[in-house]
């Protein structure tokens, strides 16, 4: 049976695969422009395109394309100011940035042979670490030690400040890591899904007519499941921004 | 047949060098290229794209505005003209009220004086008329006595009797006194 199937076509781990574009070592550090780099500057750049000609004329009456970008302005401002409140807006352009840099790196991954650069850990975890990072920062500068008030909400009976304190605490630092791990896994496992049940389909012609029928059904499960990374890809940079408004509600109001 | 296909499919998956998202050697390189293109992206949303974004919606939102306002104001000032000519009519109609009301009163006025002086007028020449028919009548009976007297004294000559000027005229004045 192996010989019918060519190992790259069925592999749904090789579409993760790093490889070198340009060689680059800075310092006896590896920093080489790779397949990931080059895929998140065509995501950047199309994302920088997009809103740029969008934005550019400012008409009264928009274009349709206009009216996309001024669409995807009132979606995450509205986003930050459900979940962080009028204050929130001072992070929106970053939410803003987070948002659309996650949702294209998603939508480009969902292209065929591209590559898709949020399956990547190293990326969402810098991503995670870098919203962390702004809540934990911009908490202790807005609210200097109050901020600590985030872990012991007040309004509890004193016996349960041991129970909840602790559990405040692995809830908060476990923030960063289910937030890179949410948009790690789901596109990663997505991505094999979808490769597992294309090669499916493939190796099943292959392997003699009788299984026709069966890589057909293999073929619209593929399909299926296209639909669903889709919508996975849009909603998993909606999750991943709407919680980073979250955690930013945190740093903004600690004693909630 | 599928499990075997999958177990074939993990199989190869073992063969394969490593699971490329853990591999390290291209971290720090993700590293790297992410955060300037974060970086890029980040500063061209929030120095270009978004100040102009909502630069274009506050510009709308003011001109919507301006021109509800606009509109609101236009409403006004139709409604101010619409008053003012209702005024305009109620006073007109007043006045053509008040005109036709006087030309009544002048008319009537005019009619009764002419009325009167009709009646006037009548009443004379009745008065005229009635004195008139007085003396003819005067004249008349005077007359027809005269006749009477004649027609007596005709009659009472063919019966062959004579009766003098005086009793015939007594006799006929008593007959048409009677009456």
């Amino acid at each position: 049976m192996t010989f019918l199937m060519p190992s790259v076509a069925i592999d749904p781990i090789h579409q993760f695969q790093v490889s070198k574009w340009l060689n680059l070592n800075i310092g006896g550090v590896d920093l080489s422009f790779t397949n990931a780099s080059g895929f998140m500057l065509m995501g950047v750049v199309f994302t920088i395109a997009f809103f740029g000609i969008a934005a550019s004329k400012g008409l009264l009456v928009p274009s349709r394309l206009q009216s996309l970008a001024e669409i995807g302005y009132g979606f995450v401002a509205d986003m930050v100011r459900g979940a962080a409140g009028e204050e929130g807006l001072k992070f929106f352009p970053f939410v803003f940035t987070l948002f659309f840099f996650i949702f294209f790196a998603n939508m480009i991954g969902m292209v065929p042979y591209a590559f898709t650069t949020t399956s990547h850990v190293i990326v969402t975890a810098a991503l995670a670490l870098l919203v962390i990072s702004i809540v934990i920062g911009y908490g202790f500068y807005k609210n200097g030690l109050k901020f600590f008030k985030l872990f012991a909400p007040s309004g509890a009976p004193f016996l349960i400040y041991f129970l909840l304190v602790p559990i405040e605490v692995i809830s908060f630092f476990a923030r960063p890591l289910t937030l890179a791990l949410r948009l790690f896994a789901n596109m990663l496992a997505g991505h094999i899904m979808l490769k597992l049940f294309a090669g499916f389909a493939v190796a099943l012609i292959g392997a003699g007519v009788a299984y026709i029928p069966v890589a057909i059904l293999a073929f619209s499960m593929g399909v299926a499941l296209n639909a669903l990374e889709f919508l996975v890809a849009g909603l998993q940079a909606y999750v991943f921004a709407i919680l980073t408004c979250v955690y930013l509600n945190d740093a903004l109001h600690p004693s909630h | 047949m599928l499990i075997a296909l999958l177990a074939e499919s993990a199989a190869h998956g073992d063969a394969a060098p490593a699971f490329p998202p853990f591999e390290t050697w291209h971290m720090p390189g993700q590293l790297f290229w992410l955060a300037i293109l974060f970086t890029t992206l980040y500063l061209a949303m929030s120095r270009w794209i978004l100040p102009k974004l909502s630069d274009t919606l506050e510009k709308r939102s003011d001109r919507i505005a301006s021109d509800l306002d606009q509109a609101a104001r236009l409403n006004d000032q139709a409604t101010e003209a619409q008053q003012a000519l209702e005024l305009r009519i109620a006073q007109a109609r007043n006045k053509a009220r008040e005109t036709s009301e006087k030309a009544h009163q002048k008319m009537e006025a005019e009619m009764a004086a002419e009325t009167a002086r009709v009646d006037a007028e009548i009443g004379k020449k009745l008065e005229a008329a009635d004195a008139r028919i007085d003396t003819l009548r005067a004249t008349a009976m005077k007359n027809v006595e005269q006749i009477a007297i004649d027609t007596t004294a005709a009659m009472t000559a063919r019966f062959g009797l004579k009766s003098s000027a005086a009793d015939l005229k007594s006799a006929v004045s008593a007959a048409m006194g009677k009456k």
